[in-house]
């Protein structure tokens, strides 16, 4: 298939798949302007197309972030399914409680982008938590801090690179029970430390990351490798 | 409060608005995207939506952005001004206590001076307020707020839910401006962390946590965990369970309540609804 075949039919899947779970007047307004001007787009980056440097490809346009955020939060609920499965050794009932919390979130996260992104979801991503000690305390909250940071730091930086104001507003419910999540975590660590200068810095601002810096660090606990190459950039 | 109103004023005189705000948006998307002669067909319609401007009428402002910068740095001297006393107040523990609302008073004091940065190198004019521009018992409805701890801590966890959601209902006003827009989400998801930490404070401290309510850092179901209906327009709407059309409680067949399906997802409130929350907090 071409790279302007494949920029139609990721449209029109695009269209089926999201027609339902997005406001159709937003959506078409986009896709309808902008359809014969991205595809002509798409077809002059030939080099973008495909599958050539391996992996699973995220896609492009709001399409692809949906897919990087979609991978995100299947990495995280598969971390949190693992640590309520296995918990780590002195795990205190408000720690169990509050962690199966979270996992319900991570999990309901996961679940909400594979039925809106439907026939354009990415498949379910292989982990690789060899370097988690899930029996231990340390190792699994610093985990759960690291990837909540993380989470946090992605979706500050993916917000501008959507274009429906409606997915900027479903990304920014989920991004601040990340950050509620992360701020929790941290406390556990070290009591107080929610929102200290590895966090905000000192103009009070929070993390916020690139996907490619974010998937470079995802990437050291997923088996399955990720194509970034088609992800907007500005 | 006037400055509350800029929003619908300017919806009530150019109802179309968000639609061109969108145009523009797009247009610089696939401006930035284009490369080809074949592409070069759309260059004019692309700078004419870039430049398209919001109606300008001497009774309305010229740019929905500032607005909204104004609008978030409105909110952010009520938190500041607001620490600053709780802070001063002599009522906060020593300690692990202190140490927090001193670490978010100083956040909420470098967001004002951020965007008061942001609009005046924007070219436009911050609104200002001071300490005498607020009533932080909201005209008598929460007459300890400076002298009872736990009364404090639930006008300040009200604060920060509220911040929280007024923030993600005006970030789509921002998506035009990158810079701006990654700006505020930053002080968004910072604004998610102390409301964490202050619900964290306030199930340790028990005080006007309502019996058989357990407060955690997120939010369940419209639940404010806190013993006051005052409070309660800043928790409406937080039960929602269905996003975008996808029913999340049991979503994919996993085991979701509707309590974890409604903590999983904050929701945004409108700026009409924030000014009702806010404006008695105002002297």
């Amino acid at each position: 298939m071409s790279d302007t075949e494949s920029s139609k039919e990721e449209l029109i899947l695009a269209n089926e798949g999201l027609e339902k779970a997005f406001s159709r007047r937003k959506f078409f307004g986009i896709m309808g302007a902008g359809t014969a001007i991205m595809v002509t787009a798409a077809a002059c980056r030939k080099d973008h197309g495909g599958n050539m440097n391996g992996g699973v490809n995220l896609g492009s346009g709001d399409i692809g972030i949906l897919n990087y955020a979609y991978a995100l939060e299947q990495l995280e609920a598969a971390f949190y399914t693992a640590v309520i499965d296995t918990p780590y050794s002195g795990i205190s009932t408000m720690e169990m409680s509050y962690l199966k919390d979270v996992r319900d979130h991570e999990v309901a996260h996961r679940e909400f982008f594979k039925a809106a992104l439907s026939t354009k979801a990415i498949q379910a991503l292989e982990v690789n938590f060899s370097a988690i000690d899930f029996t231990s305390r340390t190792s699994v909250l610093g985990t759960a801090k690291a990837f909540e940071d993380l989470g946090v730091s992605a979706y500050n930086g993916a917000g501008q690179l959507l274009v429906d104001p409606g997915l900027l507003g479903l990304a920014g419910k989920i991004v601040s029970v990340e950050a509620r999540h992360a701020a929790l975590i941290r406390d556990l660590i070290t009591p107080g430390s929610f929102g200290d200068m590895t966090a905000v810095d000192a103009m009070g601002l929070d993390l916020v990351r690139a996907p490619k810096e974010v998937l470079s660090i995802a990437g050291a606990y997923l088996k399955t490798k990720l194509n970034a190459n088609n992800l907007p950039t500005s | 409060m006037n400055l509350f109103n800029i929003f619908s004023e300017i919806e009530q005189s150019d109802p179309e608005i968000y639609d061109r705000l969108d145009n523009r948006r797009k247009a610089m998307k696939q401006f930035a995207n284009v490369t080809g002669k074949v592409a070069l067909a759309s260059i004019p319609f692309a700078l004419g939506s870039m430049f398209q401007k919001a109606s300008a009428s001497p009774t309305s402002p010229s740019d929905i952005i500032i607005d909204t910068l104004n609008f978030a740095l409105t909110l952010e001297y009520l938190e500041s001004e607001f620490y600053k006393k709780a802070v001063a107040s002599g009522i906060i523990p020593a300690g692990n206590a202190l140490s927090a609302l001193t670490v978010i008073r100083d956040h909420e004091v470098a967001h004002v001076n951020f965007l008061k940065t942001a609009i005046t190198q924007a070219g436009a004019t911050p609104v200002s307020f001071t300490a005498a521009s607020f009533d932080f018992t909201a005209k008598g409805t929460f007459p300890g707020v400076f002298s009872d701890y736990g009364t404090l801590l639930a006008v300040a966890q009200t604060f920060e839910d509220t911040g929280v959601r007024a923030y993600k209902g005006q970030a789509p006003n921002l998506i035009s401006n990158n810079a701006y827009l990654t700006a505020a989400l930053r002080i968004h998801s910072v604004e998610a962390r102390h409301a964490a930490h202050l619900r964290e404070m306030r199930k340790a401290h028990g005080s006007l946590v309502p019996a058989g309510v357990d407060v955690k850092p997120w939010i369940t179901l419209n639940q404010s965990g806190i013993g006051s209906p005052a409070v309660q327009a800043s928790y409406d709407g937080e039960e929602n369970v269905t996003q975008a059309g996808v029913m999340i409680t049991n979503i994919g067949g996993q085991q979701i309540s509707a309590a974890a399906a409604s903590e999983a997802f904050d929701e945004p409130l409108t700026k009409e609804q924030i000014t009702a929350i806010v404006t008695p907090f105002f002297a």
